[in-house]
């Protein structure tokens, strides 16, 4: 799955999360067959459980929020235990958990065959706007570069005694926050210089458009058309 | 790597101050012959950079005329200009801002229109020019940062530049990538600019030096002369390494 081309896996994967996405939360053995293909892919990307489950975690905020929606909801209600849950409350949870998992699985899936850069070759290959591809860029090449400049800082805060532990404290960690900003900024000055110096005249060049063969196609796209034609039956004849 | 070539550079009666009235350049006179290679040195807000920058045309001069070979910058040249003066820049993470080597090094020839295998070429040629051959698909910020300097000079040399103006080169450099600095300096045929306070290494790489301070031309000689006068370094608040002999070089 290394292999792909990165726009072809970028189409596998917005396709299936659509698909997962338009199925309706009562039909249950429509997920039975979205969750059949997420493990698929999983398994061809021979990716293990432990990285899926530690990926996951981020949607831990979504499921608690999630959770309350059968407290909450209208009527009519059931009991479960010593608990008179919502119905319909109970289904919009499932339907959230279900699509965010599947939704999340896939996205483990690009990330783990997909390198950053590779991916935005795949967004500039299906011609999303250069400028939107170009910030993203932007934001993958100096994330890592703003994030250990902020790691200094700290460190350079901390060396002089200031912990910043309690929201009272926070002034110092504030004053880091504002410092980042200004130095970032100046940052993004200079790389605008550096580009104007290198020929930019406010669009980005063109990427080269490499054609994916059709066998690549076939196999990273067999997967979402099965997702897809699953959502479709169970949008037509619930 | 061969380059298109070199090219001269003048500067006449150049001026120029900030929006804020503060001057930073004033009637500067320079002239630089095609493949000669002039350090530009000076204290601390000279005016060293903003020079710089009026030679691949960021800056326009306000007062005075900058010229590329026979080629006067102005607004109507910059996409020449910016061809063939390639500006290395201090800090080389503000140089290389796309996701890999290779789209970096790329990012100047394709503006300029080239594509496909001879852009491919292009970029291989200018990487094995400072010895990063194969890095192309590597992450900038995986290089260290001797590496990251010498792939920001192969981003300049892919546009063939034919006038390589490089913003302190040694900062932040351990000796080693300094002596790798200089090795591929030394294969360039081009015009080569170096602004540093770098002095040893000044002097390593020019014979001609250019010391500028509050934005004018204090001495415009051989290398050996200012560097051998510790009262003119000394008025402009340079100094040599103790035991540095300029003669020894």
């Amino acid at each position: 799955m290394d292999g792909l081309a990165p726009e072809v896996k970028l189409v596998a994967t917005t396709a299936y999360v659509m698909a997962v996405v338009c199925t309706p939360p009562e039909a249950v053995p429509a997920f039975a067959v979205h969750a059949a293909v997420a493990i698929a892919a999983l398994l061809l990307a021979r990716i293990p459980a432990r990285t899926l489950m530690r990926r996951l975690r981020i949607e831990i905020p979504f499921v608690a929020f999630a959770a309350l929606l059968p407290v909450m909801g209208a009527a009519p209600r059931i009991d479960v235990g010593p608990l008179s849950l919502s119905q319909a409350g109970l289904w919009a949870m499932w339907g959230i958990v279900v699509k965010a998992t599947l939704g999340l699985a896939a996205s483990v899936v690009l990330i783990a065959t997909t390198s950053p850069s590779q991916i935005l070759e795949g967004c500039s290959r299906l011609r999303l706007p250069p400028t939107l591809v170009a910030i993203a860029g932007f934001m993958v090449r100096y994330g890592s570069i703003i994030g250990d400049e902020a790691d200094r800082m700290a460190v350079a805060r901390r060396a002089r005694g200031d912990e910043s532990r309690w929201f009272w404290q926070m002034r110092g960690a504030a004053a880091v926050g504002g410092a980042l900003v200004v130095r970032s900024y100046e940052r993004g000055e200079r790389v605008h210089r550096a580009m104007l110096a290198r020929g930019y005249d406010g669009t980005m060049p063109p990427a080269e458009r490499a054609r994916p063969n059709g066998r690549e196609c076939g196999v990273a796209l067999v997967l979402p058309f099965v997702s897809c034609v699953t959502a479709l039956i169970a949008i037509v004849a619930p | 790597m061969t380059t298109m070539g070199a090219a001269s550079i003048e500067l006449r009666g150049l001026g120029f101050r900030y929006p804020d009235g503060t001057p930073a350049l004033d009637d500067v006179d320079l002239k630089v012959d095609a493949g000669e290679r002039v350090a530009i040195i000076g204290p601390n807000g000279a005016g060293k950079s903003t020079l710089a920058l009026h030679l691949n045309g960021i800056h326009t001069a306000t007062i005075g005329q900058v010229a590329i070979g026979d080629v006067e910058v102005g607004s109507r040249t910059l996409r020449d200009v910016r061809r063939r003066v390639g500006l290395v820049f201090q800090d080389p993470d503000d140089q290389l801002f796309m996701p890999t080597v290779g789209e970096d090094v790329a990012f100047g020839p394709r503006h300029a229109g080239l594509r496909g295998d001879p852009l491919r070429v292009r970029v291989g040629a200018a990487l094995a020019a400072v010895g990063m051959e194969g890095t192309e698909l590597v992450a900038p910020h995986h290089l260290s940062i001797g590496q990251r300097r010498r792939v920001a000079i192969a981003t300049v040399l892919a546009t063939e530049a034919e006038v390589l103006v490089l913003d302190e080169p040694t900062a932040n450099l351990d000796p080693a990538s300094r002596r790798d600095l200089l090795a591929v300096l030394d294969r360039l045929d081009c015009t080569q600019i170096v602004i540093t306070h770098d002095l040893p290494f000044a002097a390593e790489v020019c014979r001609r030096v250019v010391l500028l301070d509050e934005g004018r031309v204090v001495a415009d000689a051989a290398m050996i002369d200012v560097l051998g006068d510790p009262d003119l370094l000394a008025d402009h608040r340079l100094f040599l390494p103790r035991g540095f002999d300029p003669a020894a070089v």
